[in-house]
């Protein structure tokens, strides 16, 4: 008993970083509170949905990024789609850098994307994980 | 292709106080080629309770939505995702005016550019909302139709 407090206090804590570190926003509360007894899993359908399309996309992306010239019309349209479902999942900090890589887009700022592309993929990657293992740890 | 789904969502459980004032039926359209998009929308839109009965259907583009009102349905309240394959929403948006749909179609949105918006809003939305669509935005939609009954 004592054991299951002490993991459910730390899987709180660990949702409460990831909104104090700006990752996600209020649409996470949002999603939260439409859970209910009739769809008990729906947080977790919701985060296994954006995981899938954001591991999709993030492939596509990386794919378009080794073509030369880069096609900035397809790159936009991934972030414009990624942009999407990161805002409609509450996560905040992804929407704000896929708004920033349309930047660049619009201004075919290669370089721009080249930049950040490492450091914003690694961003993505391993809190993919932290909040795939938390997600499941609220919701198991 | 997939295919538009249905969900009815019979809001009887609810206070029955308000249950005298509430509309009978809302028929909901979210027309978005995200699949996630549509769970979260279509979630939002059964949770509200702003009817004592609520259908929602979902199409995965603009081509989907003209199909459905081709094929006879019609829906109180339209969301229109903008930048969709096959027929994205302006588009949609236009031939669903020229056939003369009257529904509230709101634009849904996350796109930057003003002149995309400005676009789409002229194809023939009522609104254009930002995404994420939120409960009180949507609330605010039923109301705005109440109002222009």
């Amino acid at each position: 008993m004592e054991r299951n407090n002490q993991l459910q206090r730390q899987v709180a804590l660990m949702r409460q970083s990831l909104f104090d570190q700006g990752y996600l926003d209020e649409q996470f509360v949002q999603l939260e509170e439409l859970q209910d007894d009739t769809n008990p899993n729906f947080v977790e359908e919701v985060v296994t949905l954006y995981y899938r399309d954001s591991a999709r996309l993030i492939a596509s992306i990386e794919q378009a990024l080794d073509k030369s010239p880069l096609d900035f019309n397809k790159l936009d349209s991934y972030m414009h789609q990624f942009k999407g479902s990161s805002s409609s999942i509450g996560g905040r900090k992804v929407k704000t850098e896929c708004s920033q890589f349309r930047e660049y887009c619009r201004t075919g700022n290669g370089e721009g994307w080249q930049d950040k592309q490492g450091p914003e993929v690694q961003l993505l990657a391993p809190h993919r994980k932290k909040k795939r293992d938390s997600a499941h740890n609220s919701f198991c | 292709m997939a295919s538009p789904s249905t969900r009815i969502d019979d809001g009887h459980d609810m206070d029955s106080v308000n249950s005298g004032l509430m509309r009978e039926k809302l028929s909901v359209l979210v027309v978005d080629n995200d699949a996630l998009v549509r769970k979260v929308h279509e979630k939002i839109v059964s949770k509200l309770k702003v009817a004592k009965q609520v259908q929602i259907q979902t199409a995965t583009n603009g081509k989907e939505a003209l199909d459905l009102h081709l094929s006879g349905s019609s829906f109180d309240i339209i969301l229109m995702d903008m930048q969709m394959p096959i027929m994205d929403g302006t588009e949609a948006t236009k031939e669903l005016r020229a056939m003369g749909v009257e529904s509230m179609i709101v634009g849904v949105t996350s796109a930057d550019a003003r002149a995309d918006k400005e676009a789409f809003t002229e194809a023939g939305l009522d609104q254009c909302l930002a995404k994420p669509l939120t409960a009180d935005k949507i609330k605010s939609l039923v109301e705005t139709l109440e109002k222009n009954k």
